[in-house]
Formats: C-alpha cells, sequence, structure tokens
C-alpha cells in the first residue's frame, strides 16, 4: 500500500485470512455422515472426523452461513475452571486442545491466554469459589483463588473499593483461560475439512430426518434429499426442532442471549472478567473493541434478538465493577439463540434413533468446548459410542437424576 | 495553517457568538451553531486524522453521522474516547484531537448525570426533515399524542442544508410555521438533539437526547448530561432520510474529497466554502444543485464530471452560464495530493477522452441510500431498488412505515406528500379520524431531470499492493479485499465483512456498507436483488455506557434493605454482610477484636449466658385459608396438617427434582392459619413458589399468602439466662418449660415502652434454651433495647450472623444455600426425619426414588474434624481419602461447606458433603490445603450436646 | 422489550412480568405411578417450538397473577393471553 505512515497503533489490524478457505460444492447424493449445523461444533466434528478418524466422505448442512448463528455471536472466552469432574473434564480437554489448534489448523486463531477472573461479591460467592478452585486443582486445572487486591493487580480496572453496592470480595482466576477470534476459528476449522474432503454445504436448511426401522437414512434438505449413514446434530438453538424431526424429544429451551461491542479503544481491559452475580462478562478483543455478554433473556425466543432492558441493566452494572467504562460507547448489539439445559450442562451422545447422534444443551457454554466436543463428538460418531469425556452428558441422565449440576453449584456457567 | 473559509452571510449559525477552541494543539475559533466539523472547515482544514491500517491522511467526508473519517478524541469539556466531528458541537473551550483508530477512556470519573424517561404516544415520528414535519403535523392535527424526535439541533432535516422553497417561501419559513404548530399542540412532545437508536417490537422505541453537549463548560450540574427516552408507540412513522452513497475510484480517500450533499449542508447551513477550486463527480442530478449553489456562493466550480452519457439538460445549461464544465460519460478515475486533494483525473467511460483537473476539493454522490436502520431492526424486509442503487423498505409493517428518503424518494415534493400519508396512515391505525386536508406545502423544488445510474465503483489497480479504491474507509479495507474474499470462496456477505472487517467500525458501515454488498455481487455474478444485506443492528448510534446505566448506579444499582434495627447496629460498630439485597450484622467487634475474637466471645455468651441477633431478615409468610394446611403439605417434605394450634415444626421445602430449596419453620396461628419462615436469601422466591402452585396447580385450594418479613422484628434470645431475660420484658407470661414448651409459641404483652404486642416461639437454632421474639416493626427498637437493659445483669451480647453459624454448625443444623447446593436431598441431610412416610405426595416426592436418588454412595453431610484442633479447614476445601496426593485428576469424595472454630468445643471443626458420609464416620480422610494434606475424623454432624440437654435450659 | 398485556392490569413492560415456560403442563395426578421416564419428562421436558407458543407469565411485579398467553418465539408477538382456567384461544 502506497503513501501515507506506518499503522500508529500496534494491533490495529488482524491477521489476514488465507486467500482461498473452502469450495462450495453441490451437495452429493449420499455422505458416510451428514452434519447437521455448519458452526463451531460441526465444522470441528467434521474436521476430526475426517483428520482423526478417517471419515472423510462427510456432509456438512448449514442452513445460512458457516458459523453464523452462535459462532458468530458469542463473546469468544475459553476457560476450562468448571465445578463438577464431568464438566472440567470436557472443557479441560477442549483447552488441552486449544493450545495446540493454531499450529494444528495452521490459522492464526488469536487463541490469547490472557486469563479469567471470576469474581465473588459475597461470603457464598467466596465459598462456591474456594470449592471450585480446590476442585479444579485436584483435577489438574490451573486456578487460583485471589484477594480483593490481587484481583486489582490483574485488572487494574476494577473496582475493588469495599463501598460499592456489591463490593469484590475476591476472584478465581485461571491463567491458562483467554479468548480466540471466534470466525478465525471457524474458518479454521472449516477450511481445514474442506481440504480433507468434507463438503461445506450451505444455504442447505434440513427439512426432516429420514428413519427406517428406527436407523436413520437421510435427511431432506431445501437442496434436496440427502442419504446419509449417519446424523449428527449440532445446531445450538435449533436442536429441538431438529431432533423432533426424527421422534426425539428433548429437555432444553431455546432462549436469546445478546451480547454487545464497544467502539475500538486504546489497550485498558487486560484480562477477562466474569461476574455471575451481577451478569457481566467483559474483554477487550484483539481489535481494542470491548466486548461484553449478558444474561440471558428469560422467555422462549428464536428470533435472535431480546430486550434491551438487560442491556441497560447489565451496563448498570459493568460501570459498578469498571467505572472507566462509563465514556465507552455501545456500538452494536446482537442476540444468538441458545439451547438451554435443565441442569445447565450440555448433551451430547447417542439417541434413541440408530445413527443419529446430539450436542445440544451448551447454554451459554458452546464456543469454550469446540475443539474438545469436536473431538468426542467425532468419536462418539465413529465408534458409535461415546467418548470417556462426553459420556456423563447423556440424554438419560434426566431419567435416572444423574445430573451435572453446573447452575445449582453455583458455577459461573458462561 | 488555516484561512477563513467562512462566507460572509448565509448559514444558520450565530456570527456574533465566537467560540474558541482547540484542535490537534492549535487554537481555532468558529461560531455557535458549528459542529466541530463545520468549523475545521471553515478555518481551512479538512484533513482531521491518519487512517487505522495505512496511515493515509482522512478528511472530513460528510456532514452528520454517517460520516467514515472524521473521528475524534475530545479532551474539553467533556472527555469522549471516540465521536465524529461532523455531530460535536461546538462549544466554547472544546479541545479535541483526531484520533487513528482507537479511542482513549479517560480515567477520571465520569461524575456527570444521567436518566432516563418513558414517553408514551399514539404516533412516533422518527426525524424532522419534510417528511417527519408533515407526518408529525398530519397526526397532530388529527388530536392524537406525538412525540417528534430529531437527532439535530433544530427542526428541518435535509431542509437546512439546501436553499428550497414551499408555498413560495423559504422552506425555513414553512419549518417554522410547522414546529410552531406542533409546540402549541397540547399533546405533542418535541424533542431536538434526540437520536432514535433502537426500534423494538410493539412499538418500543429508545432515543437518546443530548441535553447539555452544547452548553459545555456551561452545562448545569444537576441536569442529565445525556437522556435514555424509552418511547411507546402505538404507530411509529420512519422519516430517517438518506445517507449519500461514495463512488469508489482509486485515492478515493484524500482530505478534500467529500459527499456532494455535505457541501451543500455546510454552504447553506453553517455558511461555510468547502473549499476554493471544486470538482464534481454524479451519477444523478442531486450532485448539479451542489455545483451550481457552491458556484453561486462564490467557489470556483471548474467541471462537473457525470457517469450519466445523458446528463440533464436544464441543469447542464447553468452549470455553463457559471462555467462550470459537464463532462458527460465520464468518471473520476484517480485523484492527486497527501494531505489535501490536489489534482483529479478524469477519463471518459467509452475511452479516449482523460484530463487532469486541478482541484481542492471533489464533490462526489453516487446515490442515496435510505436510512432503513430503524424499520430493518423492527424485522422489516428491504428490497433492492435498482434505480436507487440501495435497499428500501419493502412492505409496512403493521405498527411501523417509512417515508420520505428513508423510503427511496428522491424529489422534496414525494417526501412531503409521503410523510403527510404515512402520519394519515398511522394516525388512522391508532384510531383517530385524520382532518380531510393534508397540509402539504407546494415545494417548487424542481424534478429530477435524468435518471440516475448505479455507479459502485470505478475501476482502478487490481494490484493489491496498488490498490487505493477504498470501500470502507474507516477499517481501511479496498476492493481488491474484496475480491480476495470472494476468491477465497466467500459468498455470503456477512463473510465478506468478516473476512474484510467492512462495516465494523464506528459507522457501521453506513456508507460503505451497500457498496460492498454490490461489489461483492458482481464479483459473484450475482444479481443484488437476490441477495440479502447483512441485518441492520441496534444502536443507529453509539451510545454511551453510561447513559444506558443511567440513575441505576451506586446504592441505586440495587435496592438496599435494612432492619428496622440497622442504626443500632451501626452505632454499636457492626459489621456487615451483604445477604441478598439486605445488610446483615455479621459480628460487633470489641475495641481491638477481629472477627475470630468477637464471634468467639459472641458465641460463649450464647452457649454460657444470654445473647441476642437481629433476625429480622428471615422471610415470613402469612399463610391463611380454610385449605392452608393442604397446600402445607404439598409444600413441605413433612407432615404440616397434622401441627396442633400453637404450636411449631420445623419443614423442609424440595424443588420437584428432589433438591433441597428451602427450610423453616411453621407455625400454626389457628386451623386456617400459618406463619412460615423462610431464609433470608429465599424470602421472594418462596413465596413465588406458592403463589405458583397455588394459581397454575391448585386453584381449588382456598388459600391467601402474603409476604410479612418486614412487618415484624424478630430477636432469637438465646442462651442459658434467656428465660430470665424473657422473664424481665415478659412479666405476665409463665416462662417456665412447663407452660411454654419447646417448638411451641404465645402471644404476650411485653413490660416495654406502654406495653408492646409480641409473638414469642421458643425455637432454637442452637441447640440453647432459646426465644424468638416478634413484635411489629416499629416496636423493634424499644424491644431491643428493653432486651439490653434486662440482660445486662447476665453480661447479654449481641451477635451477628457468623456467631450464628456457628452455633448452628455446633449443632449440625444445616444453612440451605451453603450446606446445600441445589444437588442435596433432605436425606443426604440426615434429614430422613422430616420425610413424611404417610403422605401420599409432596412436592419432590417421586424424585427420592429415582436411580440416582437410591445409590449408596451419594454426598452426604457429616462432621469433620481435623487432627489438630487449631487447624480451621478452608470452606470450600475437599476431602480425599488418600494420605498423598496422587497426580491429578484425584478422585475427590466430597467437600467441606461450613468451617469454624468453636469456643464450646474448644477446637476446630467443619461440616462436609462426604461421599457415603455416614457410612464413613470415624473414618481418617485427608483434605489437600495449599500443599498441605490436613488429616481430619469424619464424625456425625451433631458436635455439641448430643443429648439436647441444653434445649430446655 | 415486550408489551405484554396482562389480563387483569392491561399492557405493561416486559420488566413487570416473570416468565414461566410452557403452559397446559399439568401436575401428574398421581406422580408414584408414573415411570422414571414419564416423571423425568413431566419435571424436565418442556415443548421449544419455533412459532406459537403456549406459555405461562406472571405478573411479579404487579397484579402478581399467573396467566397463560400465546406468544410467537420468532416474532415474540403475542397472539393472545388468556386466564389459567380458559382453554388455548385458536390464533391464526
Amino acid at each position: 500500500m502506497p503513501t501515507g505512515n506506518p499503522p500508529a497503533k500496534p494491533g490495529a489490524d488482524l491477521p489476514d485470512h488465507p486467500s482461498f478457505l473452502w469450495r462450495n460444492p453441490e451437495p452429493a447424493s449420499s455422505y458416510d455422515v451428514v452434519i447437521v449445523g455448519g458452526g463451531g461444533h460441526g465444522l470441528a466434528t467434521a474436521y476430526y472426523l475426517a483428520a482423526v478418524h478417517g471419515i472423510t466422505n462427510v456432509a456438512v448442512l448449514e442452513k445460512g452461513w458457516l458459523a453464523g448463528g452462535n459462532m458468530a455471536r458469542n463473546t469468544t472466552i475459553i476457560r476450562s475452571n468448571y465445578l463438577w469432574d464431568e464438566s472440567s473434564g470436557i472443557y479441560e480437554h477442549a483447552l488441552k486442545l486449544w493450545e495446540g489448534l493454531e499450529a494444528e489448523l495452521d490459522y492464526p486463531i488469536l487463541f490469547d491466554q490472557r486469563g479469567v477472573l471470576n469474581l465473588a461479591h459475597s461470603l457464598q460467592d467466596v465459598r462456591d469459589s474456594v470449592r471450585r478452585v480446590n476442585a479444579n486443582r485436584l483435577n489438574g486445572i490451573d486456578a487460583e483463588w485471589l484477594e480483593a487486591d490481587a484481583v486489582k493487580e490483574i485488572c487494574p480496572i476494577i473496582n475493588v473499593s469495599p463501598d460499592v453496592r456489591y463490593p469484590v470480595l475476591g476472584a478465581t482466576y485461571q491463567p491458562r483461560a483467554g479468548i480466540a477470534k471466534h470466525d478465525y476459528v471457524a474458518w479454521g476449522y472449516a477450511s481445514a475439512a474442506d481440504r480433507l474432503g468434507v463438503d461445506l454445504i450451505q444455504n442447505c436448511e434440513v427439512t426432516g430426518i429420514e428413519t427406517s426401522d428406527g436407523r436413520v437414512t437421510g435427511v431432506n434438505t431445501t437442496r434436496g434429499r440427502i442419504a446419509a449413514g449417519k446424523v449428527a446434530l449440532c445446531a445450538s438453538g435449533h436442536s429441538s426442532e431438529l431432533a423432533a424431526m426424527a421422534g426425539v424429544e428433548l429437555p432444553v429451551q431455546s432462549h436469546p442471549l445478546q451480547a454487545l461491542v464497544t467502539e475500538l479503544l486504546e489497550p485498558v481491559h487486560p484480562t477477562v472478567v466474569m461476574s455471575n452475580a451481577v451478569h457481566v462478562y467483559v474483554s477487550q478483543a484483539h481489535k481494542g473493541e470491548l466486548v461484553m455478554g449478558a444474561g440471558i433473556d428469560s422467555y422462549n425466543g428464536y428470533g435472535q434478538r431480546g430486550s434491551f432492558h438487560i442491556i441497560e441493566r447489565q451496563m448498570s452494572a459493568a460501570l459498578e465493577l469498571f467505572p472507566i467504562f462509563a465514556r465507552a460507547h455501545l456500538l452494536r448489539t446482537w442476540a444468538g439463540i441458545v439451547d438451554v439445559s435443565p441442569d445447565a450442562s450440555p448433551i451430547i451422545g447417542l439417541t434413541p434413533v440408530d445413527g443419529l447422534y446430539l450436542n445440544c444443551g451448551w447454554g451459554t457454554g458452546g464456543f469454550k468446548a469446540t475443539p474438545g466436543v469436536g473431538d468426542c463428538f467425532a468419536h462418539t460418531i465413529a465408534n458409535d459410542k461415546p467418548h470417556p469425556y462426553n459420556e456423563p452428558f447423556t440424554l438419560e441422565r434426566f431419567t435416572t437424576g444423574a445430573l451435572v449440576d453446573e447452575h445449582g453449584a453455583a458455577a459461573v456457567a458462561h | 495553517m488555516s484561512a477563513d473559509f467562512r462566507l460572509p452571510s448565509g448559514g444558520r449559525i450565530d456570527r456574533d457568538t465566537r467560540l474558541r477552541f482547540t484542535f490537534n494543539g492549535q487554537s481555532l475559533a468558529g461560531r455557535k451553531g458549528d459542529t466541530l466539523a463545520s468549523a475545521l472547515l471553515a478555518n481551512g482544514l479538512h484533513q482531521v486524522t491518519t487512517s487505522i491500517k495505512y496511515g493515509r491522511p482522512r478528511g472530513i467526508m460528510a456532514a452528520g453521522v454517517e460520516e467514515p473519517n472524521a473521528l475524534v478524541q475530545v479532551a474539553e469539556p467533556f472527555s469522549e474516547p471516540m465521536l465524529t466531528a461532523t455531530t460535536v458541537e461546538l462549544c466554547d473551550g472544546l479541545v479535541a484531537d483526531g484520533l487513528v483508530g482507537h479511542g482513549r477512556l479517560d480515567t477520571e470519573p465520569d461524575t456527570a448525570r444521567y436518566d432516563a424517561k418513558h414517553a408514551h404516544c399514539d404516533v412516533l415520528v422518527v426525524g424532522a426533515g419534510p417528511a417527519g414535519l408533515a407526518a408529525a403535523l398530519t397526526a397532530a392535527r388529527a388530536g392524537s399524542r406525538v412525540v417528534l424526535v430529531d437527532d439535530q439541533n433544530e427542526a428541518g432535516g435535509s431542509l437546512l442544508g439546501r436553499d428550497d422553497y414551499l408555498d413560495e417561501r423559504s422552506s425555513d419559513a414553512w419549518v417554522c410555521d410547522v414546529i410552531a404548530e406542533l409546540a402549541a399542540a397540547p399533546d405533542v412532545l418535541l424533542l431536538d438533539r434526540t437520536t432514535a437508536f433502537g426500534a423494538y417490537q410493539d412499538g418500543f422505541v429508545l432515543a437518546l437526547q443530548r441535553r447539555t453537549d452544547d452548553l459545555g463548560f456551561d452545562a448545569p450540574r444537576h441536569v442529565s448530561r445525556h437522556r435514555i427516552w424509552r418511547i411507546r408507540a402505538k404507530q411509529t412513522v420512519i422519516a430517517t432520510g438518506a445517507h449519500e452513497r461514495p463512488i469508489v475510484f482509486s485515492d478515493n480517500d484524500r482530505p478534500g474529497i467529500m459527499l456532494a450533499g455535505a457541501a451543500r449542508t455546510y454552504l447553506h447551513r453553517y455558511g461555510v466554502q468547502v473549499g476554493r477550486r471544486i470538482g464534481v463527480f454524479t451519477t444523478n442530478d442531486s450532485a448539479y444543485h451542489a455545483a451550481i449553489e457552491l458556484a453561486e456562493a462564490g467557489m470556483d466550480v471548474p467541471v462537473l464530471i457525470d457517469a450519466r452519457h445523458t446528463v440533464p439538460p436544464k441543469l447542464s445549461a447553468e452549470c455553463a452560464t457559471r462555467g462550470i464544465d459537464v463532462y458527460p460519460g465520464h468518471v473520476v478515475t484517480g485523484t492527486e495530493g497527501q494531505e489535501r486533494l490536489t489534482d483529479v483525473h478524469i477519463r471518459s467511460i467509452t475511452g479516449g477522452h482523460a484530463d487532469t483537473v486541478v482541484c481542492d476539493t471533489l464533490l462526489v454522490s453516487g446515490g442515496w441510500n435510505p436510512a432503513v436502520h430503524l424499520f430493518s431492526q423492527l424485522g422489516g424486509s428491504l428490497r433492492y431498488a435498482p434505480e436507487l442503487g440501495a435497499y428500501v423498505p419493502g412492505e409496512s409493517l403493521s405498527s411501523a412505515r417509512v417515508a420520505g428518503s428513508a423510503a427511496g424518494a428522491i424529489e422534496l415534493m414525494a417526501c412531503i406528500e409521503q410523510g403527510a400519508e404515512a402520519g394519515r396512515a398511522a394516525v388512522t391505525a391508532a384510531g383517530f379520524r385524520p382532518a380531510a386536508e393534508i397540509p402539504v406545502p407546494f415545494a417548487d423544488a424542481r424534478a429530477d431531470e435524468a435518471a440516475a445510474t448505479v455507479l459502485w465503483r470505478v475501476p482502478g489497480s487490481e494490484n493489491a499492493e496498488e490498490d487505493t479504491q477504498f470501500v470502507d474507509l474507516q477499517r481501511d479495507v479496498t476492493v481488491s479485499d474484496v475480491t480476495r474474499a470472494t476468491g477465497a470462496g466467500l459468498e455470503s456477505l456477512e463473510h465478506v465483512k468478516r473476512y474484510t472487517t467492512i462495516g465494523t467500525a464506528h459507522d457501521q458501515g453506513k456508507t460503505s456498507g451497500m457498496l460492498a454488498a454490490a461489489i461483492v455481487a458482481e464479483e459473484l455474478g450475482a444479481d443484488l436483488a437476490d441477495r440479502r444485506p447483512t441485518t441492520f443492528r441496534p444502536p443507529y448510534t453509539s451510545v454511551s455506557f453510561a447513559a444506558l446505566g443511567g440513575r441505576d448506579r451506586g446504592e441505586l444499582y440495587d435496592p438496599i434493605r435494612v432492619t428496622a434495627l440497622h442504626d443500632w447496629h451501626v452505632a454499636h460498630g457492626a459489621e456487615f454482610e451483604d445477604v441478598g439485597q439486605w445488610k446483615r450484622a455479621r459480628h460487633y467487634p470489641r475495641q481491638g477484636e477481629d472477627m475470630h475474637a468477637a464471634v468467639l466471645r459472641e458465641c460463649r455468651a450464647a452457649r454460657e449466658g444470654v445473647a441476642l441477633m437481629d433476625g429480622s431478615t428471615l422471610g415470613k409468610i402469612d399463610l391463611q385459608g380454610p385449605d392452608a394446611a393442604e397446600l402445607l403439605d404439598m409444600l413441605y417434605t413433612n407432615m404440616m396438617s397434622t401441627l396442633k394450634v400453637g404450636r411449631i415444626r420445623y419443614g423442609v421445602m424440595c424443588g420437584i427434582d428432589g433438591m433441597v430449596i428451602d427450610d423453616g419453620t411453621v407455625i400454626r396461628l389457628a386451623d386456617d392459619h400459618f406463619l412460615l419462615t423462610t431464609t433470608t436469601g429465599n424470602a421472594a422466591m418462596v413465596l413465588d413458589w406458592i403463589e405458583e402452585w397455588l394459581q397454575t396447580e391448585w386453584p381449588h385450594l382456598r388459600v391467601f399468602a402474603t409476604s410479612v418479613t418486614e412487618h415484624w422484628v424478630t430477636v432469637p434470645l438465646v442462651g442459658p439466662k434467656s428465660r430470665d431475660v424473657l422473664a424481665a420484658v415478659a412479666p405476665d407470661l409463665d416462662v417456665s418449660n412447663d407452660a411454654f414448651g419447646f417448638m411451641t409459641w404465645q402471644d404476650a404483652v411485653l413490660d416495654v415502652a406502654d406495653g408492646i404486642p409480641a409473638r414469642i416461639c421458643r425455637i432454637s437454632f442452637s441447640g440453647e434454651l432459646a426465644y424468638e421474639i416478634n413484635v411489629n416493626a416499629w416496636d423493634g427498637l424499644a424491644l431491643w433495647e428493653a432486651l439490653i437493659n434486662a440482660g445486662e445483669p447476665y453480661g447479654i451480647t449481641p451477635y451477628g450472623t457468623e456467631t450464628m453459624h456457628v452455633l448452628r454448625a455446633e449443632k449440625g443444623y444445616p444453612i440451605v444455600g451453603q450446606d446445600t447446593d441445589g444437588t442435596v436431598t433432605p436425606q443426604d441431610l440426615g434429614m430422613s426425619w422430616a420425610v413424611s412416610k404417610k403422605k401420599a405426595d409432596f412436592i419432590g416426592k417421586r424424585s427420592f426414588s429415582r436411580a440416582e436418588n437410591l445409590r449408596p454412595d451419594r454426598k452426604q453431610l457429616v462432621g469433620l474434624v481435623p487432627a489438630d484442633p487449631t487447624v480451621l479447614l478452608p470452606e470450600g476445601a475437599h476431602i480425599i481419602e488418600s494420605d498423598h496426593l496422587p497426580e491429578p485428576p484425584v478422585r475427590m469424595l466430597g467437600h467441606v461447606t461450613s468451617s469454624y472454630d468453636s469456643a464450646a468445643l474448644g477446637r476446630t471443626f467443619a461440616l462436609a458433603l462426604l461421599r457415603s458420609g455416614r457410612d464413613r464416620i470415624g473414618e481418617k480422610l485427608y483434605a489437600p490445603v495449599d500443599d498441605q494434606l490436613v488429616p481430619v475424623t469424619v464424625t456425625e454432624t451433631v458436635l455439641y450436646d448430643k443429648e439436647g440437654a441444653r434445649r430446655d435450659g | 422489550m415486550q408489551l405484554i398485556p396482562c389480563p387483569w392490569c392491561g399492557p405493561r413492560e416486559e420488566v413487570e412480568f416473570h416468565y414461566g415456560g410452557q403452559a397446559h403442563v399439568s401436575y401428574p395426578a398421581d406422580p408414584a405411578a408414573l415411570s422414571d421416564e414419564e416423571w423425568a419428562r413431566f419435571v424436565f421436558f418442556r415443548d421449544n417450538p419455533r412459532g406459537p407458543f403456549a406459555e405461562r407469565w406472571s405478573h411479579t411485579a404487579g397484579c402478581r397473577r399467573w396467566f397463560n398467553a400465546v406468544r410467537d418465539t420468532r416474532s415474540y408477538e403475542l397472539h393472545a393471553v388468556y386466564r389459567l382456567d380458559e382453554e388455548r384461544p385458536v390464533t391464526t
């Protein structure tokens, strides 16, 4: 580029994407595996099916544009400091994969281990936090409990004054946690899967799932019928509708989840801060915008929009924690559709229909699990048997009562 | 270098009020009524900043919110990280700098006030331009409630930047008449400097009003700086105008290149000439007016380059008479100049003729993009209008319609007529009868003579390294970036946007979005009519966090609830903890005491003498009705219907999943009257829970539930001497164990003040002889002080929640929410005795028999005593079997839920949820704490007074 | 933010309401008679349609009455509100 001075600010721009990403093939009449949903989970599953299990006659069907649902709308927080063994198992598996993902996919996914603080605002928050830290450490996950002054050292803009309405009493800290750039992650998986022969089919909405003698045989789509040996659902907010096409009912509810960004700002926020009590989670993305997520809207909704009072409430909460944000500007708001399960844990595994596999119920936690669930779900599909990491997350647990109750345990569910 | 580019006359500025300001360190002057941008231009300054990626000089391109280049950081009078110079109203003492990409957040706290206000109306009109004014006037004349919002400091919209005539008068006169009539109407709210930034369902529109920014340092502190208007409208008319579209060509980003309409605005509204020697490049008639008007105002306009072969005959002739050479069928192929445009290269579209024109300013018009943002936010569908080269609103929504140039209208007369028609339709839909006559003035603005053409770009170098055809100036995205994206296999506009970052900057693509869509379609060989635009999302323009936070800051963020005794606690040095919204006294340290010492002292007093606490935050629900007992039998795991009047029973509530959600006592006041207590934090939840079951499942039950939490002050009086103290304040009450037994209650009139009525319950959360005295909240302080006086001989001691926790833990009483976590059943807590086996059903019962609940290795509540009686286990520590720490993952048996140092036991102890806990009593286990393994022994939950000998004193 | 017409109070802002999920799911007459699967269905499984949905709301900051609504989960448009003892109305 001629003329002008060099960029005035480092990090003002993101790395370039490669000059070729993927083919746009016509759907074939038949695949060994059809993955419904071309978001992060679907693309990662396709990649691991091909890369790990050698199953390449695979199509990913996406009703819109690849990674255009929750993958394009999340706040990109990655961490594994969940309370229960079952959760920390799959999330830590994911985090380990994140740590090698840039090399594996040969894509600059901007995985940045800047650490995540989960704030505690009440004595019970403190107990729950210490409990979670201890559980994490015994599970081999990096975790620390920090008093308020140590929180301030890591994130100097947090207001730790005892005089605020809900003071920061401390925080859990996971140094290996962080953020990544969501599009880059999705496109990394997509292009790697494409290179391995997976067909990524966009603008292809599944309108029916065909079964015969209790076994899946194919899908009907807006681009015609596609025969399939196995069908794997990775459609987050739309899982209920899809599963119902095969006669499978799910204990999930679809809700709007909102997020927002500010204008580009000079570096001000060095880490990721989450406060479940006041429903704020915030980081400063690579380009410089503050990225914030809100709590979910209470009602069922497929509209990819929520109610603005949630945002207003979140602004108030954010200003309590970060007075410096007062002058920042809301530049853009949006919403995704999250499928929330009764125990705030996902449902991953086999279904009553042979050859039909389920991955849903991630609520607000899906992005961070992307590599882990991709790997485990691919394993489940390839072997018709759950991977040990997703074995606890069956649909049957709601009958037996063996829940993995992450909100009951007061862990931060985002 | 500055020079005077202010014209000697004209404009709507206050020429008598000179405002000093500083920009990029340079002291300058403007006039009241200027924007920062118009003031800079009046000083001959176009360049505001350099670009984010390539560091190229960038100048003012627009005159409104669509500005892609002129980003500024404001330091004074009010620090702002990122605004556009075109929207900053100039004030005296303004200090601002151009910013390169990133704004800087001031570390000084924002102490300005912000608030929100609700407005309700029949018809909301967004935009006070010609269409909006006509709509508002039509709606107002029908007698409806109207709100008219406009983002500028005065009404008029596009008319402010033109010299049109309406009814043979200056359009300004018409605007003034309309505003005067609206202002005089009884139910019309006019809001200027107010930007409608979000439109939601059910007629909900959010608008930001800038109330004091124009006043600068004189802004009164007591007036909210910004106000969020939450407007509910039955009908909304969107008359938000249109943004002029640039044309992409090589080096289209140099300072001095601006939108043609913006130049007209700077001329007519601000009396500023944007340059000395001005070229014009257009695809439509509107820029001819710019050329002619600027020439009329004395600027040298040598050329008008029109991409159309067929040019408007009359306008061309008028250009000719002013010495403007019109070049039909020509385009701009490139420009020269570093900090300011110096030359423009032109070429015939068909090839052949090429020339270079010396200019310091180039006005560009590629047509107009309707501002369809709010309509799109509402879910309105957009349609590609090939004649405009833009997306326009599709079918009207039932409660929102679009009028004027926001709907794609070009001509003034059409805008006004559409506005009036939209106003009439809206007011009719809102249930009013509009007046027969629609107030449409005659506009003598001339109709377009020649059809506009659509030109997205003039092809330049396709070599990415040389490409300077900027599509999104703020993101420094060029045509080759777009073609690289489509070449990579991207077909969705959303993908291209993400690949290139087009449309993601402060302007959110207001000038670049349509161009990007078109270039992508071109590259893919697709028809724009078949493609979807990217989604418009709120806010239309940026809104500060502080404005959105409004008044809900600090103490007002969430209400603080305090008891009637709060001031006493404060006066006596209590430390507080937050429990839900409540402030609860945690302990009362004396001089030199830390919490540990204070709690040991408070505990000792309760166990050895007498102590009292403020238990008023306990949730209290009054339940009345003939079927109240039947309801309670469903709500609690134990049998409540058999409770006798005058007696009290402890009860546990479960969710339908069988997990404990709350506990408390049930007092039977009469056959059909109960008082329930809940935990402090769950009071509202339990009331909601009861009402939900009553209303949705068992409406046949005749029961009323009423929260009476705040009605009562509740004081537990605890300790072996509590009976004596109670006797002293209640001389008429027989306090003997026989007359006033455990788990019974009595009403009494206390010998306090003039005699205060009290309900006294003999319940104990400490194992000691104890009474819970309940009085009307207004009698609370008198009771408390009377107890303190009566207890003085016994060393009566106030205690807080921390001591309460120790006392109850010594007795193995769990706290719901601390010793439970939503995964714990009554059986897990060792409370099978509280689970009725007789009742056919109660909430949660069926879940107890699920497979998981029958496992022998469920986690159960147990006691733990560390081998070293001085070691306090951290709450949240886990328990393992192994005496050395194995490699992770380590098998965890459970965790410590409560842990205290006990004065009564003379040692530390803890409660824990432990896998197969009750079978492990006596086992030695380990708690990893930091890098140590703390040996512990599993015990029963009850560690103090296992026989219950102390209960009756 | 939705404007919700409480059957008793009239149209009020969404912030005044509490959402209660699917309507017309009755507590089983005899839970003890249900299999674990049937009980799990009652406890955890609710419809989740994309489109009209009969659901429960409570006007918690107003009259505190529960009522039912048919609301489109795509557009959030409320087609009808009705009392708990009324049949789900036919909506288009």
